[in-house]
């Protein structure tokens, strides 16, 4: 029996493994790309202000997109997960619409929505007489990330509050809770790491953002440049080692972030 | 004292219509019936967890049929305890004094006094994920009469426990049944649960 699962197994195993082996093979020749110029290159990339920049309005941005993803994802995944009502199904439907979207309709889309004029102002001209400017500026950037980032959080904190008893919030009411009390107290401690591995989601996916941030923020360097549109703008000009060098970071900070999410999510089996 | 009269839940196809009874201050009764006769319905609706169509509860002279489950003044076992996984045994017991924010040394005097009532003293700082059923059992019903309530509900306490477990736990509540002076009402399905315990049967 065992015997003749065997080829059966390995070709699973084969078939499988290459998309592993794909993966592995393109970090590997990131790295052997630059071989023994490693360090250099890196060294010279950071130490370029403009990419030091652009690493710091990418650590903030994210971290801003992050913050506000959780901030719409716990409530939106709590009444997903815990609440019957008239158009759960549609709102499901419409959380995952940015999951499946071609990341440059994002854009396109948060552009029309900024710039469309309803009677005689557009949200963005509205914001500029108030002093704010959106598109082609930092906000636009988060808005970009958020979009994107906050459907993963949803998804996340949706099965989180799913997988959490029902009856410990129950029991918290007839405890004295409110409904509001028996949330804070019971399901959202209970939902902590749920929390944090939506928050680690949400952060490496707005890191990794490409589409809508061009279309929306732009690709102006020292202004709206963040990791992705430097990986971009240095491959335009042509300087390969650099968006190597920025690839290489941008990797090691999605695998750290995915180590924390697996290991979240291990922690918080029962 | 515990008054249920003319009370009917609905839930999905289920139905449980009629259903009256009254329990003296102080009693345990005992809730028999087979499965699916609506024994846990019954107590969820008890404790406002459940939506009544029809029918009065009255809990300690008060008609608390339109009472949110906070104001209803019942403590509420569950079959699998529910336990907060996030909190130790201290804060599990001392869950609805905070609620109720009384003072801390009021809070440590009643978890220790029921911590030794219901032999949890050296238990207290541990997690509740590391407890065997029966010390889950006994931290929730700490925490149930922690506040005080003239009424417990409790819902098949016993089914996860062997058999010492079993006679431990009662032991701890008719202990508990004197001293805190509550009136239970107690659903099983084992006849020698209200033959060790009840001094009232109630059949659904």
């Amino acid at each position: 029996m065992f015997h003749n699962s065997r080829p059966f197994l390995a070709a699973l195993a084969v078939l499988g493994g290459s998309y592993v082996l794909l993966i592995v093979a393109m970090v590997a020749a990131d790295v052997a790309y630059l071989g023994g110029r490693l360090p250099a290159v890196m060294t010279e990339v950071f130490g370029a202000p403009e990419i030091r920049d652009s690493l710091l309005l990418s650590l903030f941005s994210c971290s801003i997109a992050a913050v506000l993803s959780v901030l719409a994802g716990v409530p939106l995944g709590y009444l997903l997960a815990r609440e019957k009502w008239r158009g759960r199904g549609l709102v499901e439907w419409l959380v995952d619409i940015p999951v499946v979207l071609p990341p440059l309709v994002v854009g396109v889309s948060l552009l029309i929505l900024f710039h469309v004029k309803v009677g005689t102002h557009s949200i963005e001209s509205w914001l500029n007489g108030h002093g704010m400017r959106v598109s082609f500026a930092v906000p636009a950037v988060i808005i970009a990330q958020f979009t994107v980032a906050a459907a993963f959080a949803v998804r996340t904190l949706k099965l989180t509050f799913s997988q959490i008893p029902r009856r410990t919030e129950e029991v918290a009411l007839t405890l004295g809770c409110s409904r509001a009390g028996a949330f804070w107290r019971v399901a959202l401690p209970q939902a902590r790491r749920g929390v944090l591995g939506a928050f680690t989601l949400a952060w490496a996916r707005s890191l990794g953002e490409f589409g809508p941030v061009y279309v929306f923020a732009g690709v102006t360097r020292g202004r709206t440049e963040v990791l992705s549109t430097t990986v971009y703008l240095e491959l335009s000009t042509g300087r390969l080692d650099a968006a190597v060098a920025v690839s290489l970071l941008m990797i090691a900070v999605a695998l750290v972030a995915l180590g924390l999410v697996r290991w979240l999510g291990k922690e918080d089996a029962p | 004292m515990i008054t249920v009269s003319d009370f009917c839940v609905v839930a999905g196809k289920f139905r449980l219509e009629n259903v009256s009874f009254t329990i003296a201050a102080g009693a345990h009764a005992v809730l028999m019936g087979p499965s699916g006769a609506g024994k846990t319905t019954t107590l969820e609706a008890i404790c406002g967890l459940r939506a009544v169509e029809s029918g009065r509860i009255v809990i300690a002279d008060r008609d608390v049929s339109a009472f949110p489950p906070a104001e209803r003044g019942i403590g509420f076992v569950p079959q699998d305890g529910a336990l907060f996984p996030h909190l130790t045994v201290r804060e599990n017991a001392a869950f609805a004094l905070k609620v109720r924010r009384q003072s801390p040394a009021d809070i440590v005097a009643r978890v220790n006094e029921l911590a030794a009532q219901l032999g949890l003293t050296q238990l207290l700082d541990r997690r509740v994920t590391e407890l065997s059923g029966g010390e889950k059992q006994r931290v929730a019903l700490a925490r149930a009469v922690a506040f005080r309530p003239p009424v417990l509900l409790l819902d098949e306490p016993f089914s996860a426990l062997d058999v010492p477990g079993r006679e431990l736990l009662r032991e701890h509540l008719q202990r508990l049944r004197a001293e805190e002076r509550i009136t239970i009402l107690h659903v099983t399905h084992d006849p020698s649960d209200a033959e060790a315990l009840a001094t009232q049967v109630i059949k659904l």
